[in-house]
Formats: structure tokens, C-alpha cells, sequence
């Protein structure tokens, strides 16, 4: 009998180049994404040792973490002196080393992990790499995808593999279907809740059952970005039907006859009945409620309808302090300053149509700033075309070029001490949206409840 | 990365324990881009003064150390931080090996990622080519497939792991070892491109 395989045994296999004496095994890498701040010493490295890129056509490269989102940003209008060197030294990179690279005037710019699978760089079955640690988002369509480091990126650039020991399986297997008004944010919220920021550690996690069935792509994608904040370097969602659709006619895909063959292939990306996993988790979906995290770690998150914990050990109490909350108080109650729709967590197309669809025809709170960052010049236009830009800039809200903007503060987007931020991002440590800058997660359309409302907000009461 | 077989050049004493990875490049020079360059700022506060003017009395700003590949030093020689930076700015002033009683563990792992020998021999034998090394006339012979480094007719042998010491002689770093794969990697691809051919 064969060995019974999960998806990830699969990919795994199929990528296996060699196994060392050291114990790694070297796996070829498909697709590299590549940006402006994790690789300068990367290509300096492969100048100082007369090398070239192994595969340039299989290395994209983008300018998105801490370029400006301001409209006049090619004139040089919020550009900060260090981020400009980057962007150059990247631009200067890609040309010399042959490396396609999509810049700030280019529709297709965006972030990183946006535009990625938009382009059809990212197909099923791929392994694909970049070096920043939400790369974990590509395992929505099945593609094993990681985040990995300077040296590693150099080492992907000369060699197109990685050295690498093979990691664990682990499955969260979610039952029944989401209620009305509650989306993919409150259920990968609410899955970080359940197994902790740690609870992946050491497991590359496949997400099945009912409710990522139900979900679209670009739900999919959400789940998936924020397995590394459950503690795993990649998640993985089998790809399906709705997959193989989505990325029919895009530039990378495959076309023709390529396209059939490629769709055979894919469809023989599932774990097979009755595969075991090192870990598993089971949770139902019936019950989750709109999430939204009160501390300084995405574990620390509870149903919108809750009230802030009270202090139960000193990890607690520093979160509420830094947060400057009081325990017990409604979270309903807690003010907020500032609104950030973006990051590649919830900035396509979908999250703008579900934040345009609360705040319609409303006004942002007086006591707010809020904006909205797309994740691409793609998703842009394409907002622009459904006039939902009109939407947001007549309820009050910024509309930016995109970019990572205020999810990592790379740029001049940021929160001052002790502002509060309504964000659709993916972390909410200390000072990761400004120095001392409060964050709370939640979904596109919770964010923009709370923009209406001044305050954290039930979006269900503005459906 | 270059092949480290023989070095025949000038050592600079450096008779001080504890060189920590601050002092050999400080933090202000890690928003760098580049790992090259980072030479000129290599133990910038010990050989700078506050004005940028350098200090005579610093041994690499001496006539006859200014152009030493080796350095010889006190023990656990590159403490502190794991920043690459600090073997980077070594290579970059042309520092290839570093010769000490001891090192700290990721410096020294450091070392063998970029290319420079770090050689330990004991207190005893520092000392005796730390008197070898302040004579200027000096030159130093590192031959790292014989483990010995010769001084006039004085000869010390060393110790070094197998494996380290085949990647210096061959030039083999991360990336050199991933590519006498080579061939594994170019059967992958054509196997890759035979049966999907859309990637
Ligand atoms: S949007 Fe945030 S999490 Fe995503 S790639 Fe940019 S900085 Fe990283």
C-alpha cells in the first residue's frame, strides 16, 4: 500500500532536489518575490562573489514597504532619504541582475504578496518564497509559501533552492459555515484566539473543513497570511474549483494546453483520506462572532460583544497598559483616532466592497482620521471603476496609492504615541504602527463600522 | 567566496580581550545596503577620534599595519551581537584571518561564512606572535592546509574542524555547498520543465 500523503507531503516531494549528509534536504523554489528592504546585501553578495541569478524570470521584484502612498509620490512628495536609496538601490539591482520589477508608475505595483497571485506568478502546487514572513499568504491557492531571510534570498537568487529540514503537519479543520456579517478576518482571528500565536510553531498548517470551502480566494488569502501569526511558517489551502477560475487569463498563468495539463495536476493537490497530521485542531464556525484583538499580540483577541479582560498575570497587565485600557470596560466603548484599511491582509478587492458597502452614503466620526490604502494599482483601479473611491472620499476617508503604509510604518504613515488605530492589518505588537501607537484588529467592514461610530463597533448593527 | 589556501602578509597586534562586535563596526553603520564599504568604519571609534580625524596611536592607522591581512588579538574576540556586518567589515579592509586565544561562537561562525580564518591557539602561542607581529619587519605565513602559521623559522601548528577547513580551501560558502548540486539541481529542472511545462 502507498503511504497515505497530506498536500503538504506532496509538494514537499515534488520540490526535493536532494537530501544532504547534514540531515536538510535542498527543495527547488518555483517563484521568488523580492522588494526593497530585505535584499540589498543579497544582491551585494552575489556582486562580491561574481554570480548571477540562476533564474531571473523566476524572480519578481516590487516596491512596497516603505515607498509613500501619497498621489504625488513619484515627485518625490513624502519620500523619506533612506527609503528612496532602497527603492533606487532595488531598481539598479533588478536592472543589472535582469530581474523584472514593477515600479511606483506601474498599474501593477502593489504589495508584495497582493500582486503576486494577481499576476499568476503564484499557481497552485508552487513553492514561493519572499523575503518578509507573510509570504504565508500564497498558501491559499496551494502553493507551499514562506517567508526567509537576507542570506536565504541570496541563496534562493544563485541556486533557485533552499536548504531546509522538512517541518510537521498540522490541520485546523473548521465546521459548519460562518454566520451572516462575519468574514475571514473573525475566523482567522478566531483561530489565533484558539491555538495561540504559538500554536503553529514548527508546522506548516493546512486550513480545511466547510468554511474555507465556502470562502472566496481573497478570504482564503486572509486565513492564510495570518498562519504566521499562529506561530507557522506557511498555511495551505487545497486548491479547488473557485482556485483553478481565478487565475484563468491572468499574465503568468498557463494558457492553451499548458493550462490543461496544469489543471490535471492540480487537482491532484489534496491530502489523502485518511492521511495523518502530527496536530490537529477542530473548531466549529457557528458560533464566531465578530473578532477584534484589545492587547499587543493577535492571540489576544475576543468576540466585538466582549469586554476588556481583567488583569489575571503580568503579561495581561502590561498589554492593558500599554493599550491604556481599563479592565471590564465594553469594547464597544473604546475611542478610537485612527482607521487603516490595507496591508496584504485585507486590501484587495473584496475588502474594499465590504468597507464601501458600511460606510455608503455616511460620515466618518469627527474624532477620526481614516484611509484607505489598496493593495495594488489593480485593485485601485478597479475600486476606481465601481466608483467605490467616491464612496470613501465622500464618507471622509483618505484614498492612498498603494503600498504596506501604516501596517509596518516604513513610511511617513504612522501613528503617534498613544493614538488608537481601528486596522485591518495583521500585528498589533508594541509599536509596530508607530512608536507607541495602539492597535486593533479586525475585519475590512468592522474597521469601517468603526469609523462611522468614532468608537470599536459591532458592524453588524450597520448591515 | 574566495579560496583560502596560503596567506603570506603583515599582522597587526592587537593586544585586548573582549573586542566586542560594537567596537569592530558601531551600530550607526548597519542601515547600510551594501556589505562592502563598511571597511572605512571598521573599529571607527577606536580609530577615529570625535572630529573623524584618525588616532596615531590606533595599530591599523600605522604606516606598517595599514595594509595587514591578519589580525592577532586578545581571547573571545568578537562578542556581543550576531551582526554579519562585523566579519563584512573585516573582509572589506582586507583583514582574512584573525588569529586569538578564543572567540564567540556566532562571530566565529561568521568568519567561516565570508570567508576569513579565525585560528584559536593558545594564550602561550598568542603571546608569542603578538611579539612577532609588533616587530614591523615581520610577515606572517597562514598555510591552512598544512594548519601551521610560520614567522621566520618559528612555526605554530592549529586546530580546525575538517569540514570548515574543505569549504575555506575550496571557496565553499551556504550557496558554494548548494551548487556541487549542481547537477541534481539541472536533472530537477529538466524533469520540472518535462512535466510542468507552464512554470
Ligand atoms: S502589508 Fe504589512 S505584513 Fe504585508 S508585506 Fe507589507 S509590511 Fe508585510
Amino acid at each position: 500500500m502507498t503511504k497515505l500523503k497530506t498536500l503538504y507531503d506532496k509538494i514537499w516531494e515534488d520540490h526535493l532536489v536532494a537530501q544532504s549528509d547534514a540531515g536538510d534536504d535542498l527543495i527547488y523554489i518555483d517563484r521568488h518575490l523580492i522588494h526593497e528592504v530585505t535584499t540589498p546585501q543579497a544582491f551585494e553578495g552575489l556582486r562580491m562573489s561574481g554570480r548571477k541569478v540562476r533564474n531571473p524570470k523566476a524572480t519578481l521584484g516590487v516596491i512596497d514597504h516603505n515607498v509613500s502612498t501619497h498621489k504625488n509620490r513619484h515627485q518625490g512628495v513624502e519620500v523619506e532619504e533612506d527609503s528612496r536609496l532602497q527603492v533606487e538601490t532595488l531598481r539598479q539591482n533588478c536592472d543589472e541582475f535582469g530581474v523584472e520589477l514593477y515600479d511606483i508608475l506601474d498599474v501593477r505595483q502593489g504589495i508584495v504578496h497582493v500582486i503576486g497571485p494577481e499576476q499568476g506568478f503564484t499557481l497552485p502546487g508552487t513553492t514561493v518564497v519572499c523575503g518578509d514572513s507573510h509570504t504565508s499568504t500564497h498558501g491559499a491557492f496551494g502553493a507551499l509559501a514562506f517567508g526567509i531571510g537576507t542570506s536565504e534570498v541570496e541563496h534562493v537568487l544563485a541556486t533557485q533552492t533552499l536548504r531546509m529540514k522538512k517541518l510537521k503537519n498540522m490541520r485546523v479543520l473548521v465546521e459548519g459555515s460562518l454566520p451572516l456579517g462575519v468574514t475571514a478576518k473573525d475566523l482567522i482571528l478566531a483561530i489565533i484566539g484558539e491555538i495561540g500565536t504559538a500554536g503553529g510553531t514548527g508546522h506548516v498548517i493546512e486550513f480545511s473543513g466547510q468554511a474555507f470551502h465556502d470562502l472566496s480566494v481573497e478570504g482564503r488569502m486572509t486565513v492564510c497570511n495570518m498562519a504566521i501569526e499562529g506561530g507557522a511558517r506557511a498555511g495551505l489551502i487545497a486548491p479547488d474549483e473557485k482556485t483553478f477560475e481565478y487565475f484563468k487569463g491572468r499574465p503568468f498563468a498557463p494558457k492553451g494546453d499548458d493550462w490543461d495539463k496544469a489543471v490535471e495536476y492540480w487537482e491532484t493537490l489534496k491530502t489523502d483520506e485518511g492521511a495523518s497530521f502530527d496536530k490537529e485542531v477542530v473548531i466549529s464556525a457557528n458560533n464566531i462572532v465578530p473578532q477584534v484583538t484589545w492587547g499587543t499580540s493577535p492571540e489576544d483577541v475576543l468576540p466585538i460583544t466582549e469586554q476588556v479582560p481583567e488583569v489575571s498575570n503580568d503579561a495581561v497587565k502590561r498589554a492593558i497598559e500599554y493599550m491604556g485600557l481599563i479592565p471590564g470596560q465594553p469594547l464597544q466603548d473604546v475611542k478610537i483616532d485612527k482607521v487603516f484599511i490595507g496591508s496584504c491582509t485585507n486590501s484587495r478587492i473584496e475588502d474594499m466592497r465590504a468597507a464601501a458597502e458600511i460606510v455608503k452614503g455616511k460620515k466618518v466620526a469627527d474624532n477620526v482620521y481614516a484611509m484607505v490604502v489598496p493593495g495594488s494599482g489593480l485593485v485601485k483601479e478597479q475600486a476606481e471603476e465601481e466608483g467605490l473611491d467616491k464612496i470613501f472620499m465622500h464618507a471622509g476617508f483618505d484614498w492612498r496609492e498603494p503600498g504596506c503604509s501604516m501596517c509596518l510604518a516604513m513610511n511617513v504613515d504612522k501613528l503617534q504615541p498613544g493614538e488608537r488605530c481601528a486596522s485591518t492589518s495583521n500585528r498589533n505588537f508594541e509599536g509596530r504602527q508607530g512608536r507607541g501607537g495602539r492597535t486593533h484588529l479586525m475585519s475590512p467592514a468592522m474597521a469601517a463600522a468603526a469609523a462611522l461610530k468614532g468608537s470599536l463597533a459591532d458592524v453588524r448593527e450597520y448591515q | 567566496m574566495q579560496k583560502f589556501t596560503v596567506l603570506k602578509a603583515k599582522a597587526a597586534p592587537m593586544p585586548r580581550a573582549n573586542i566586542d562586535t560594537d567596537l569592530i563596526i558601531p551600530k550607526q553603520f548597519l542601515k547600510t545596503i551594501q556589505r562592502s564599504g563598511l571597511g572605512k568604519n571598521l573599529f571607527n571609534d577606536l580609530r577615529y577620534d570625535e572630529q573623524g580625524n584618525e588616532r596615531d596611536d590606533f595599530v591599523l592607522n600605522q604606516e606598517a599595519y595599514r595594509h595587514a591581512n591578519i589580525l592577532v588579538t586578545g581571547e573571545n574576540f568578537g562578542c556581543g551581537s550576531s551582526r554579519e556586518h562585523a566579519p563584512w567589515s573585516l573582509l572589506d579592509f582586507g583583514i582574512q584571518c584573525v588569529i586569538a586565544e578564543s572567540f564567540a561562537d556566532i562571530f566565529y561562525n561568521n568568519c567561516f561564512k565570508n570567508g576569513i580564518l579565525p585560528i584559536k591557539v593558545s594564550s602561550e602561542d598568542v603571546e608569542q606572535l603578538m611579539q612577532a607581529a609588533e616587530n614591523k619587519e615581520n610577515e606572517f605565513n597562514i598555510d591552512l592546509e598544512q594548519q601551521s602559521i610560520t614567522v621566520g623559522n618559528h612555526q605554530i601548528d592549529f586546530e580546525i574542524d575538517a569540514f570548515r577547513k574543505h569549504c575555506l580551501l575550496n571557496g565553499l560558502d551556504d550557496i558554494g555547498l548548494t551548487l556541487q548540486n549542481e547537477s541534481a539541481i539541472q536533472d530537477f529542472e529538466q524533469k520540472r520543465t518535462k512535466q510542468k511545462a507552464w512554470l
